[in-house]
């Protein structure tokens, strides 16, 4: 029986792009349906009713949310090519704990400062703390997953097509900053699952600008 | 060569907690190092240098921080009793849940904590609203994990001392047998374990605790 794979996407979502990115590496032929986050399909509010969120996988009429979960899912059920968490349980823990730490970090301050209010100048300065301590974990390896791309990759690399934003509105610095991290960035877009599943920051940047208005006026 | 496992905590922390948990019911001897909060260790600093907080299980030297992350290597280094299920589905079904708790309900428990008047009452009814989506996943079951005790149910833990505690020191009235019946019963199952009473947070010194945080909290935003 043909595995039913439908993902509920929205193009600009760094969150979803790691399901993309999982998806690919994994070989998985796979339906996306474009959500609208101001106009929620019924098909999003009956998959996802708690948080009403994309991301969400459904495979074979089984809905998982919550993008890292939903990656981790994937690399469990699909496990015959590219694993993407480590077998060692010591290395898993540590690429399940930075995967929590980008998660917990840079969607929030980065949105802080897309919005461009008085907290701006503050989140810049979070924002570049936060990718050096991203950088210092990095080390000399060629990816966070060691010689190829891993679960870490996967949750960060999303973001990269965002720092030309973080740049535009607040003058980060992030390439003065990080130059590992940008070379990073640079390497993961050579991997096909990767490039394929990567938005172009002018797009990101003029998306996230509308959004700010539609924000703005709520 | 025997495993040396220390564990990090607090012992007013559910985090700390539902480690110790989970380490006792896995049969794992360990070594409990209390920290103070106001005066965090170096060791810990060490350990724990992004941040800075407990609880942190060092196993044989390598530390490991953010209790879920302990949860699932405790699971996957210990492989008796096994307290994540195996399904992928199952799995992924348990760890939504596990970052609920986190994400939305203690983070509605803190506003409820901290807030007054209106803005208090906004938050019981939210904090009510997301109590009932978890009580939802109960029916049916004896416990979250279905008929033993397991992963989800070692994180809901929180409710069973911490959640009750803190809303008797605050005074308000969220979570009782009557809005909650299955979860109730689901806590009357849990203090029945040896285990999970061996890791309960002592009563009125967590009531006293939370009490003098709060009016240290009010004090300080004047």
């Amino acid at each position: 029986m043909e595995d039913e794979v439908v993902l509920l996407d929205l193009w600009a979502s760094p969150f979803a792009i790691r399901v993309k990115i999982a998806l690919e590496e994994k070989g998985i032929k796979y339906e996306c349906k474009q959500e609208d986050l101001f106009n929620k399909s019924h098909l999003l509010l009956e998959m996802n009713p708690i948080h009403k969120k994309i991301p969400v996988l459904i495979h074979n009429g089984k809905p998982i949310s919550e993008s890292l979960i939903i990656v981790q899912y994937i690399d469990q059920v699909w496990n015959h090519k590219s694993p993407l968490l480590p077998s060692d349980p010591y290395q898993r823990s540590q690429a399940l704990f930075w995967a929590d730490y980008i998660d917990k970090k840079i969607y929030g301050i980065g949105r802080r400062i897309w919005m461009g209010k008085e907290d701006q100048e503050e989140a810049k300065e979070e924002l570049i703390q936060t990718f050096k301590t991203i950088e210092r974990e990095l080390g000399d390896k060629l990816y966070f997953g060691g010689e190829s791309i891993g679960y870490v990759d996967v949750a960060l690399v999303p973001f990269t097509s965002w720092f030309y934003t973080y740049e535009t509105c607040a003058n980060c610095g992030i390439e003065a900053a990080c130059p590992k991290l940008i070379a990073w960035a640079k390497r993961c877009k050579e991997n096909e699952s990767v490039s394929k599943a990567l938005t172009d920051p002018l797009e990101i940047y003029g998306y996230l600008l509308q959004l700010k208005k539609r924000l703005e006026l709520q | 060569m025997a495993d040396e496992v220390k564990l990090f905590g607090m012992w007013a922390s559910p985090y700390s907690r539902r480690v110790e948990l989970a380490l006792k019911l896995k049969g794992i001897p360990y070594e409990y190092i209390e920290e103070d909060l106001s005066n965090k260790s170096s060791l810990l600093l060490k350990y724990n240098p992004v941040h800075q907080k407990i609880p942190v299980l060092v196993h044989n030297g390598k530390p490991i921080a953010e209790s879920l992350v302990i949860l699932e290597y405790i699971d996957e280094t210990w492989r008796n009793n096994p307290v994540l299920p195996q399904d992928p589905y199952d799995r992924a079904m348990a760890r939504f849940w596990a970052k609920f708790i986190d994400e939305k309900l203690l983070t509605t428990a803190r506003k409820v904590s901290f807030a007054t008047g209106k803005e208090q009452d906004q938050a019981i009814e939210q904090i009510t609203e997301q109590l009932k989506l978890l009580e939802n996943e109960l029916k049916g079951k004896e416990y979250f994990s279905g008929q033993s005790i397991g992963y989800l149910d070692i994180v809901a833990n929180v409710l069973v001392f911490w959640f009750r505690n803190l809303q008797e020191a605050l005074g308000v009235d969220m979570f009782t047998e009557e809005k909650f019946p299955i979860i109730f019963e689901w806590i009357g199952k849990l203090v029945k374990i040896d285990t999970v009473n061996e890791c309960r947070i002592p009563k009125e010194k967590h009531l006293d605790y939370i009490r003098t945080r709060l009016e240290a909290l009010k004090f300080s935003s004047k």
